[in-house]
């Protein structure tokens, strides 16, 4: 749960009382809330969990990270929508209770 | 691409390896306290290019693996009500609780829904003003903003439907409360690199002062986590207990100043039970007194709740780094992923999921000649 993706502030809006910025994640765009790092500007690759942008990040080692992070596969867990959850979790067996008298087949 | 293959270079890889041989004279004991490192090693087989003597220890940093189970039981109780949409990270689906788990309450007709980002929760509960909107806010200190920032706006918005079930735990009071306990072996730590994005790790110098143990800001990455490694063993070899930053791209000593000001503003630290651990002092957060309104424990009624851990589970050991989980004797057999007795099996997190994906559960002959993670850093 702690995984953090770098990604790309490609422009920089204000919704209301929220500033957000629309984030490239190599390829994959999503609004992230912007309020926690108010120095990021367009251009700036930020650290990224939970749609929050946490820190400033230089291009570099945003690149190299993620470029890391789809070798290993968890930029699509990071970023996995409902749909996907719930066909994951769906392809889990159900919960049993643990002394075994509420199972649920 | 010159800096991006160089950095997931195994030969690299291989180097920082042959350094940490090199210096390594005697056998040291390193936790990294991080589920997500946890991943990373196993997945990469970081383990197996260690010198035989280094150990590492898997730490408590599992958010889901570590919620209370009496916690997962509200948490199921409150989901199942009637006029209650349940907002939650995928991770805690399949989360056991004592009867069912929050997959369950939704295929039993609960409104249960998975967010991205607690945001959406916030935009759920303006959307649906007939319906109470709860949304679960587990994790340590790297999803704390996101989940203040949700209750802040809920707050400043006015929204009376709105409510957050917290389990917010720290990481440095674990850490402390391993050091502290007996027969504990650790000798080093690898500081959880995004806790630390947002915390900075300014809390960590008085702890390796007074436990004289070396504790290393480390990121997530193979080569990251091996450099973690050196730099722990290297400090080990000479005698120094410091705290040193091997994830300088996403970490300043200081945090996120802004983000730890809204988190002293929404949160007030608070003893927690850990599962399998047991209570840690001022090791978490609850909702501050300005903000108690927006307690989902607070709000509903949740009396009548009987928990029953299983009996075969040896999670808290895990842990806390006592038991390997294939050490566990329900591992691979009564537990698995598809069949979990513990959140250790089911989060991505958990150490005994990443053991069981990562096919830790063969034995050592099966594995000979599959070659290592290393491979894939080499060829990937």
């Amino acid at each position: 749960m702690c995984l953090a993706v770098p990604g790309r502030v490609e422009s920089i809006s204000t919704e209301g009382d929220l500033r957000l910025g629309r984030v490239n994640f190599g390829g994959i765009v999503k609004t992230v809330c912007l309020d926690y790092v108010p120095e990021i500007e367009v251009g700036d690759y930020t650290v990224v969990h939970v749609g929050f942008a946490l820190s400033k990040l230089d291009q570099e080692s945003a690149e190299k990270t993620l470029e890391i992070f789809r070798q290993m596969g968890m930029l699509q867990e990071e970023l996995a929508g409902e749909e996907e959850a719930f066909a994951r979790a769906a392809q889990m067996a159900p919960s049993a209770c643990p002394d075994g008298s509420c199972d649920p087949a | 691409m010159k800096y991006l293959t160089e950095f997931r270079n195994g030969e690299i890889a291989q180097r920082i390896a042959q350094q940490i041989h090199q210096i390594t004279t005697r056998p040291w004991k390193i936790m990294e306290v991080c589920g997500g490192q946890t991943h990373s090693i196993i997945k990469n087989g970081i383990d197996q290019m260690l010198p035989s003597g280094i150990e590492l220890v898997h730490g408590p940093g599992c958010p889901v693996c570590v919620t209370p189970l009496e916690l997962i039981d509200r948490a199921l109780a409150i989901a199942a009500r009637p006029g209650v949409i349940f907002c939650s990270f995928g991770d805690m689906l399949r989360v056991p609780g004592t009867e069912g788990d929050l997959f369950q309450i939704k295929g039993a007709g609960g409104d249960v829904r998975v967010v991205y980002s607690p945001l959406d929760a916030v935009e759920l509960a303006v959307k649906n003003p007939d319906k109470q909107v709860v949304f679960f806010g587990v994790g340590f200190e790297t999803t704390a903003p996101a989940n203040a920032m949700s209750v802040h706006l809920a707050k400043r918005r006015g929204l009376k439907n709105f409510s957050l079930l917290v389990s917010h735990v720290l990481v440095p009071p674990a850490i402390e409360a391993i050091l502290q306990s007996p027969g504990n072996q650790i000798q080093g730590f690898l500081a959880a690199g995004h806790v630390c994005t947002v915390m900075g790790y300014w809390q960590y110098p008085p702890l390796a002062t007074k436990f004289g143990v070396p504790i290393v800001v480390t990121g997530f990455e193979p080569l990251d986590l091996l450099e973690g490694i050196r730099r722990v063993v290297a400090q080990l070899e000479s005698g120094r207990s410091e705290v040193e930053n091997a994830y300088e791209r996403a970490v300043t000593f200081e945090g996120n100043q802004a983000a730890q000001q809204l988190l002293n503003e929404v949160f007030a630290v608070t003893d927690r039970a850990w599962r399998g651990i047991g209570v840690i002092p001022q090791s978490g957060w609850k909702l501050s007194e300005a903000y108690r309104d927006f307690d989902a424990e607070l709000r509903f009624d949740l009396t009548g709740i009987h928990t029953i851990e299983s009996p075969l589970c040896h999670a808290g050991e895990v842990l806390i780094g006592t038991l390997k989980p294939d050490a566990c004797p329900a591992f691979g057999k009564e537990c698995t992923p598809r069949h979990p007795l513990g959140a250790t099996m089911v989060s991505s997190e958990g150490a005994c999921a990443a053991y069981y994906n990562y096919g830790r559960f063969l034995s050592a002959e099966d594995l000979a000649g599959a070659g290592s993670g290393l491979t894939d850093i080499a060829h990937g």
